[in-house]
């Protein structure tokens, strides 16, 4: 690991001045995935930034009935909250299917949402990688590419985003607040991280001097019936092969609310938008998720190794929603 | 992960004392509290800190190497490179007359040649004064190459494989009848090609080195597998007496065969302290290990079985094709169970060999047997359901009652009992055969059975024991303790037979100037240990006797020792009178007794040899030595996705003398783990574009966590082998053989989908 400045932020104001005066600093929550990439050599900042004792690791509940999260609550902790519990169990689930229990008792929300993916060749410096090295080519493409997008890709790159949290705020309409010492401002978590297209080292809608303070959950009285599935290759600490954040309201026999999100299949947290659109209103059946999966999927595109991601997504979201009819969000 | 304790139904005279019990592991406290040191533990005053450059080329010659901006790198003191390292001299030639020469990892003369020869090769070693600098510094040498085709791709070479060679040690094919005319004449047949890909090291402890010279004499503190051949390597490669060398090991944080060879870290380490002349400690990174250590073999295999209809095999072929490194490595023995499982009528087994540019493949535990069961015994599942016979009873139509390929007896074979007591403690009698016809609310439920199989080894071990005036043993021999609890067993070995407790008991292991020990490997390492110190406890004992038998105020004077018998810390007649080692000791004014077993001088060395490879050769014309077992497993998959999840296995072994219950369990049930490893996630993903190993690390390369392991039963019918010492087998690598199986097996029974091409992802199911 290359040698780095270390300093730590007594306050957000001085944090955000520290990281305006040094482009190339980086700020460090649990640090469980920066400290990685510093050892790997892909990440490189001159300046570390600690920002773990800002006043930002609180979860309240908001004014409009939602609930706000500081940046630097702990994913196990963010997991194991009531509110959250009980409100919105797809967001615990998705939380305590990542990573390990260390690693969650480290890792905090707003590093959460800037983990970078993990494809091979990002990760292996004498690979291609247009992420890594813009204009390098992209080995991933005719390599292994068993774990990677479906969705949204382009030729310069076909990387997943490997959060499992973010594919549960994605489908929660969840909003980053973001700040620098240029003022505040508020992100859509569906807007906050981006397709590849030929600038796939581009990843998220956040300036580089700009700190994550909050997320927050808008009320969302449908996300009481809510769960997440993760499918993977073993029954714990492996990145999600296709995962399913989904929010089911039924009225009748017939779909009166739908939240759907898919992860493990693009560069971002997927928004199952399409298939929302083909749900509502229609018979809550498992012929209408089956209808819904396939119109989500039918721009999908497989690589020489993930192909099969399409047919497990399909199941996945068809199984997602015919258990949240059975069982709710229970485990 | 709840565990059950091992469970042995008692055997009047299989086991002593203390030998069958489940002693705690000597060296569990000192584990457990951070005490024991391991090989990157050793502080020493300036010590320096060494990192490798490894190459991206799979083939090539190093062209420039530019080492300016590494050696900027505050506090780094060497950038060793080809262009200036000291001459080392080539690896020795392999020999079977001298074992240790099997040491080579690879032939490669590490940064004295311009030469790549894998993707991964060591080209630079940084010394620094701390291990970042080091590492960071690594990253800084910049290396432009000239490269050279390459042929790195198993799959795309399998059709060029030529027929393994056999030598002393192995033999590469084996037949029996014309096994192909009776397949084409067998009424019931199936003809299945399977693939297993490479798998790659992962014990807890990354190899270290900590290695200081002296002048021109050399210490090594390194976790090995094998002191000895560390020690006669290094002496071989940097021309210095093998006695001017020590090598200590005292703890292995694991190895599983990938610590028996010597590979670019310990030399690199070893000439990284020459030319800094410091003592320098190496680290290898997890990446380092996966780039440095060879791994198992990926191979293609076809086993084809024919049968009549009354379920008697009258064919089995298995054919298998592997691979090498250009620069090192071998033949794994995948047939090896094929030649002995099954009373086929005719038999033909046959090893092939790529040579690829890549690193050496090397041993894991059990190499041959954890993959060659895989497709043999998946094989026979799909046989048994074509007849439609339980697949443990056609197994038990088959049973040979001589070793199938070539008649020898079996010196000890209970494999129907270990089904028959496997199949009881699992409940095999509720499985309905069809195939998705068992379930667990929305879990489709399978069950599957294979068979394990390994064959048992002995080295050769020289040992001394010493009993002192104050009562205590001391056992000194230079074997191997990476976990396995081999100190502990052979102290309860030694307590049983001198008849002393068994705290009274120390042993020294791990340590080059001890008596040279065996290497922990082929499962032979606490039978070939128990060997010589039984023998050394006799002598003990005779010696013991006759010292008392000197004096005329000894009750034991005029007795002879089979008329004794030993306990309570001395020898007894029955019931009368008799005498401890100390009072005998005391008496005669000695402080101590010692008798050694085998020589270490160069002469002492040739004969032990020569007796080794007398009795090698004479067992294997006499008998079939193997551990076995039945593999019992219950798989559910979940029908949307075809995850596959292990929720219950038992695991019935025949493995002679327990020594230790605990540890003995312990070992089995890591085999087990490792092979659910093997049969679900592991693979080593080889770049076929350049060879390079793609996921280098715990995060991609899927070994099980604790949440993919169900609770194991693991129980062993505790019938002694006579041919063995104390009638032991060892249960090193027989737990991992025939799980990969079971679960494949299991797999099919519950979604009626053969996979024979490992690890059974979720994708294989879709």
């Amino acid at each position: 690991m290359k040698d780095f400045a270390y300093v730590r932020a007594g306050d957000v104001t001085t944090a955000l001045r520290a990281i305006a005066a040094e482009p190339g600093a980086a700020f460090i929550g649990g640090g469980t995935n920066l400290v990685d990439l510093m050892r790997q050599d892909i990440e490189r900042p001159g300046t570390v930034i600690d920002i773990t004792t800002l006043p930002l690791d609180e979860i309240e509940e908001t004014a409009d009935g939602g609930v706000r999260v500081g940046a630097l609550v702990r994913n196990s902790h963010l997991a194991a909250h009531p509110l959250i519990r009980t409100r919105y169990p797809v967001l615990s689930q998705a939380i305590l299917t990542g990573a390990s229990a260390q690693l969650r008792n480290m890792a905090t929300v707003g590093g959460n949402l800037l983990q970078r993916t993990r494809c091979l060749y990002f990760y292996d410096g004498a690979a291609a990688c247009n992420k890594r090295r813009p204009g390098s080519g992209c080995d991933a493409l005719e390599g292994f590419n068993r774990n990677h997008a479906i969705l949204g890709a382009s030729d310069a790159c076909v990387a997943t985003h490997p959060s499992d949290m973010c594919v549960a705020l994605a489908a929660l309409d969840a909003t980053v607040e973001v700040e620098s010492v240029r003022g505040t401002r508020r992100i859509p978590l569906v807007d906050f991280h981006r397709l590849p297209g030929d600038t796939p080292d581009v990843e998220t809608a956040i300036a580089a001097d700009e700190l994550v303070t909050a997320v927050e959950l808008p009320a969302s009285p449908i996300a009481v019936n809510s769960r997440y599935r993760k499918v993977r290759d073993r029954a714990s600490y492996a990145f999600a092969l296709v995962s399913v954040a989904a929010a089911l309201e039924v009225r009748d026999g017939t779909v009166a609310g739908v939240r759907l999100a898919l992860g493990g299949v693009a560069a971002k947290p997927w928004r199952a938008r399409e298939a929302e659109r083909i749900l509502l209103d229609a018979p809550a059946t498992e012929e209408s998720f089956r209808r819904a999966a396939a119109a989500e999927l039918a721009s999908a595109t497989g690589l020489s190794q993930n192909a099969f991601k399409i047919e497990l997504a399909r199941r996945a979201i068809v199984a997602t929603l015919s258990r949240l009819l059975t069982d709710g969000s229970a485990a | 992960m709840t565990l059950t304790q091992a469970q042995s139904p008692p055997r009047p005279g299989a086991s002593g004392r203390l030998v069958g019990k489940p002693i705690d592991r000597v060296d569990g406290g000192a584990k457990t509290s951070g005490a024991a040191r391991y090989a990157a533990e050793y502080p020493y005053p300036g010590l320096a800190y060494a990192a490798l450059v490894h190459s991206t080329v799979a083939r090539g010659r190093i062209t420039g190497i530019e080492t300016a901006g590494a050696a900027a790198v505050p506090g780094v003191l060497a950038v060793i490179t080809h262009e200036n390292a000291p001459a080392m001299k080539p690896a020795p030639p392999m020999s079977v007359l001298n074992l240790s020469s099997l040491a080579t990892g690879t032939r490669v003369n590490y940064l004295n040649t311009d030469e790549v020869h894998w993707n991964g090769q060591p080209v630079a070693v940084v010394v620094a004064e701390t291990q970042d600098a080091a590492l960071h510094a690594a990253t800084l040498v910049r290396v432009t190459y000239e490269e050279f085709a390459a042929t790195v791709g198993f799959t795309a070479e399998e059709p060029n494989a030529k027929p393994q060679k056999s030598d002393m040690l192995q033999s590469g094919s084996a037949s029996k009848g014309d096994a192909e005319a009776a397949l084409a004449a067998a009424p019931v047949s199936v003809d299945l090609r399977f693939t297993t890909p490479q798998h790659n090291h992962n014990a807890i402890e990354p190899h270290a080195t900590t290695a200081v010279w002296d002048g021109d004499r050399l210490t090594v503190h390194e976790g090995t597998q094998n002191v000895a051949w560390v020690r006669d390597h290094l002496a071989a490669r940097f021309g210095i007496p093998a006695g001017s060398i020590r090598v200590i090991s005292p703890y292995v944080g694991g190895a599983f065969g990938g610590k028996t060879m010597v590979w670019a870290g310990t030399i690199l380490t070893v000439l990284a302290a020459r030319v800094t002349g410091r003592p320098v400690r190496m680290m290898l990174t997890r990446e380092g290990v996966y780039r440095t250590v060879g791994g198992r073999t990926p191979s293609a295999q076809r086993v084809a079985l024919g049968a009549g209809a009354d379920g008697r095999l009258t064919s089995l072929i298995h054919t298998s094709v592997t691979q090498v490194g250009r620069v090192g490595g071998g033949p794994e023995q995948v047939t090896s169970q094929s030649r002995h499982l099954y009373d086929a009528g005719a038999i033909l087994v046959r090893q092939s060999l790529v040579e690829l540019d890549t690193l050496s493949n090397t041993i894991m535990r059990a190499p041959g047997e954890s993959i060659g069961t895989f497709a043999l015994e998946a094989a026979v599942d799909e046989l048994a359901y074509k007849l439609d016979l339980d697949p443990i009873e056609f197994r038990m139509r088959n049973e040979p009652e001589r070793n199938p390929i070539d008649g020898k007896r079996f010196a000890h074979r209970m494999l129907r009992e270990a089904y028959a007591l496997g199949a009881e403690r699992f409940g095999w009698s509720a499985r309905t055969p069809e195939p998705g016809s068992m379930r667990d609310g929305r879990w489709l439920v399978g069950m599957g059975v294979a068979s394990a199989y390994h064959p048992s080894w002995q080295l050769p071990a020289n040992v001394t024991v010493r009993l002192s005036a104050d009562g205590t043993v001391l056992v000194r021999c230079g074997f191997h303790e990476m976990g396995m609890g081999g100190a502990t067993a052979q102290a309860q070995i030694a307590a049983d037979a001198l008849g002393v407790p068994f705290e009274a008991v120390r042993v020294e292991y791990g340590d080059s100037v001890l008596p040279t020990g065996p290497g922990a490997g082929g499962s032979g390492q606490t039978a070939s240990v128990a060997a010589s110190l039984l023998t050394a406890c006799e002598k003990l004992k005779r010696s013991m006797l006759a010292l008392a038998r000197r004096s005329s105020g000894s009750p034991l004077r005029g007795r002879r020792l089979n008329g004794l018998r030993a306990r309570d810390g001395g020898l007894w007649t029955e019931p009368g009178p008799g005498e401890t080692y100390a009072a005998i000791l005391a008496r005669a004014g000695r402080p101590h007794l010692e008798v050694a077993v085998g020589s270490d001088t160069r002469v002492g060395a040739m004969v032990g040899q020569a007796r080794f490879m007398a009795k090698f050769l004479r067992d294997r014309r006499r008998w079939m030595k193997a551990a076995c077992g039945a593999q019992f497993c219950e798989v559910r998959v979940d029908p949307d996705t075809g995850e596959v999840r292990v929720s219950r296995w038992v695991g019935a072994f025949d493995v002679g003398t327990v020594i230790n219950a605990k540890t003995a369990a312990a070992q089995l049930r890591g085999g087990i783990v490792m092979g659910i490893g093997m049969a679900l996630s592991e693979e080593t993903l080889v770049d076929p574009r350049n060879g390079r190993i793609m996921n280098p690390g715990l995060g991609e390369y899927h070994v099980p966590v604790h949440a993919d392991i169900p609770p194991i039963d693991v129980c062993y019918l505790g019938d002694p082998d006579p041919t063995m010492p104390l009638g032991l087998i060892g249960v090193g690598e027989v737990g991992i053989t025939g799980v990969a199986a079971a679960i494949a097996n299991a797999v099919h029974h519950a979604t009626g989908r053969r996979v024979r091409d490992l690890p059974i992802t979720l994708d294989k199911l879709l």
